[in-house]
């Protein structure tokens, strides 16, 4: 079992014919992922990844069945991208892409809010579902099929909390990257809930980072709704007030909000250990399984 | 990004918003040139990206031309919080009966933009913000639609304007609103809008921030940029374009991936060590890349000691070795200890080459903190 992706995911990459769309439609295949079409404005009938191309991706859709999509589409035109793959009623959509500005990102969110689809990002390296599909650009080879659940805000702190688990022989049912920005689609209440609903998912860890409060809002869904343990991370303990640590969203204002102590201590309060080093996280998994 | 009070208000005039007569000043003879013309009293205002610039000494009001002089002199080439003045706004002081707080911002949990607006202006509003959250009026603005008139009206007379000048005010938020939209803000705020005796609405002061995400097809406002970099090493990483954050301490650090970075700050503080700085030199194991970062942190001189970790997800492991080896062929000496951390794809053959006369290489995240915290502690003994 898994969530949001399996190996039944017919995959449409929109951008593949970019140098990232490309590679990683590539890299996404090698892995065993069903990516069944390309979608490119200007480039229908062409053929990249050994797959089709499309002008839109309407008509992957029709001639494909295409039912997720992976977008590598430059910032100026991702939120136009993100739109076209709502409105063709998608079930996943997944924005790689960095660097959308904020205020197409509120309108993004307003359309997804009408539409059944859901949108994965963006600023997020994707979502794996070990040994059947990958959507993104993690790298497959650390992952390894299992029963703990992963959802994370940042890439590579991902693959390093993933490794450390891998490492002891500890599996994934499917890791999950939602993204650094202000305002994602998916967010860890919704991962966390379908991790809650997946029978396969014994255990979960969430890696938070400092920004915002969706931490300490995930920390009450925490208490409030799952029986399966949750182990957490912060990354951000350092972090001086009013400077951007990298991502867009990675800020602690300087109001106070948005600190590592107040989600930690929400986290801790939901009965989530919290590890001091990604190590410790992976002990606390282990304990539970 | 951030805009100076000078460009913000010009851009505010531009749209119509009621503004105090100012002049832009860069030396003690011009200050009293735009005195001379604009009267008394006159406040005089550090043009720095710093908040808090009044409690801070950047603000001075001037009543008479003596004052004007000296004001401008202590002002002018200050230090205000790391920030040095090079130029002042020279603005009418405004006679007023009020002050209110007005601002356009992103609520990041509701993603939608939020008006506020608050009676208790002039002073700190994320104090208000904290221990008075009810003295803060709040509208959301659907992004789909914009802003409908009646909501501004609506955020205004829930804040308790007074009657006479609310239209007024709801006038000046609905232009506030266009312009976040319009020039992709991220936040706009007024504080104070002034209520004069003759009962005149002014924005007396003006903070605009960029999205720099926007900036693509901003041309007008990206060209306002200016460098505020607090010093020599944040210049030399924008120029690098890295994402880059110097801090106090003395183990310098460089990896990938923002979330990942974060961890090893953390890590070096949880081990006992005292992080130099953040660095995140993004994908890609260019050789260009790892020397330019490397000089990053050498050329800071409270870096004692080095730390690298890189989580190479598709990057490959021994790609980023050989960028290591080439990097550091370029310096004669390793000016200060190096721990080399590598994982994730082909990390054990780039461990392999990795030139360990210079570098030191540790297996685990943990392990190569803990050495570089060491190695800092025996330099700097």
């Amino acid at each position: 079992m898994s969530i949001f992706v399996d190996d039944d995911t017919r995959v449409v990459v929109q951008g593949i014919t970019g140098g990232e769309g490309k590679f990683h439609a590539e890299q996404m295949i090698e892995y065993g992922t069903n990516v069944v079409a390309g979608a490119v404005p200007g480039k229908g009938g062409q053929e990249a990844a050994g797959v089709p191309v499309y002008d839109t991706v309407d008509e992957a859709v029709e001639a494909e069945d295409a039912d997720a999509s992976v977008i590598f589409v430059p910032p100026a035109f991702a939120a136009d991208a993100v739109f076209e793959a709502l409105d063709t009623d998608l079930d996943l959509a997944v924005a790689i892409t960095e660097g959308i500005p904020t205020q197409d990102m509120a309108k993004v969110n307003k359309r997804l809010g009408e539409t059944d689809t859901r949108l994965l990002g963006p600023n997020c390296p994707g979502i794996i579902t070990p040994g059947e599909a990958k959507l993104g650009i993690l790298p497959g080879n650390i992952f390894a099929d299992g029963n703990v659940g992963l959802v994370s805000r940042s890439g590579t702190l991902t693959y390093q909390v993933v490794d450390n688990l891998t490492e002891r022989g500890i599996g994934q049912t499917t890791a999950i990257g939602i993204g650094g920005d202000p305002i994602i689609g998916t967010s860890f209440i919704d991962a966390l809930e379908a991790f809650e609903a997946d029978a396969e998912t014994d255990a979960v860890v969430m890696c938070g980072e400092i920004g915002g409060e969706d931490e300490e809002e995930a920390a009450r869904f925490i208490g409030e709704h799952m029986d399966t343990p949750v182990a957490g991370f912060i990354a951000g303990r350092t972090a001086p007030p009013g400077k951007r640590m990298g991502h867009a969203g990675a800020i602690v204002s300087g109001s106070g909000t948005g600190t590592a102590e107040s989600k930690i201590d929400a986290l801790n309060d939901a009965g989530v250990p919290v590890g001091d080093t990604p190590e410790e996280v992976a002990d606390h998994v282990e304990s539970f399984l | 990004m951030k805009l100076h009070e000078h460009q913000a208000k010009t851009i505010f005039a531009d749209a119509g918003i009621p503004v105090p007569n100012s002049r832009l000043a860069a030396s003690v003879e011009e200050v009293l040139d735009a005195v001379d013309e604009i009267g008394y009293p006159a406040a005089i205002k550090a043009q720095v990206h710093v908040g808090g610039r009044g409690k801070a000494g950047g603000i001075k009001i001037a009543t008479d031309r003596e004052e004007a002089e000296e004001y401008a002199g202590e002002i002018l080439g200050m230090d205000l919080k790391g920030y040095t003045v090079d130029r002042v706004l020279v603005e009418e002081g405004v006679d007023f009966v009020d002050e209110l707080y007005v601002g356009v911002t992103m609520d990041r949990g509701e993603g939608k933009p939020v008006l506020m607006v608050s009676t208790e202006g002039g002073v700190d509003i994320e104090e208000v913000a904290a221990e008075n959250p009810d003295a803060i009026a709040r509208e959301h603005v659907d992004p789909a639609f914009g802003l409908h008139p009646y909501q501004a009206r609506k955020v205004v007379y829930e804040a308790g304007v007074d009657a006479d000048v609310a239209l007024d005010v709801a006038s000046i938020l609905s232009t506030l609103y266009d312009l976040y939209e319009d020039s992709d803000a991220s936040e706009i705020e007024v504080n104070p809008v002034m209520i004069t005796g003759d009962r005149d609405v002014v924005a007396a002061d003006a903070v605009m921030n960029v999205d720099e995400d926007a900036l693509f097809r901003q041309p007008e406002l990206a060209e306002m940029a200016e460098e505020s970099y607090e010093d020599d090493l944040e210049r030399k990483a924008g120029e690098y374009g890295f994402d880059y954050v110097r801090l106090s301490g003395n183990v310098g650090i460089i990896g990938n991936g923002a979330g990942l970075v974060m961890t090893t700050l953390d890590l070096v503080d949880y081990y006992g060590g005292k992080p130099a700085n953040f660095l995140d030199i993004g994908g890609g194991a260019k050789a260009e890349r790892v020397t330019q970062a490397l000089d990053m942190v050498f050329s800071d001189p409270n870096v004692d000691s080095v730390v690298f970790n890189i989580f190479g997800g598709i990057t490959r492991g021994d790609e980023v070795a050989k960028g290591i080896n080439e990097a550091l062929a370029e310096f004669d000496e390793i000016p200060k200890p190096v721990v080399v951390r590598l994982a994730g794809t082909n990390a054990e053959e780039g461990m392999e080459i990795l030139n360990t006369d210079l570098i030191e290489v540790e297996e685990t995240l943990e392990d190569a903190v803990q050495r570089a915290v060491k190695n800092a502690e025996e330099v700097a003994q």
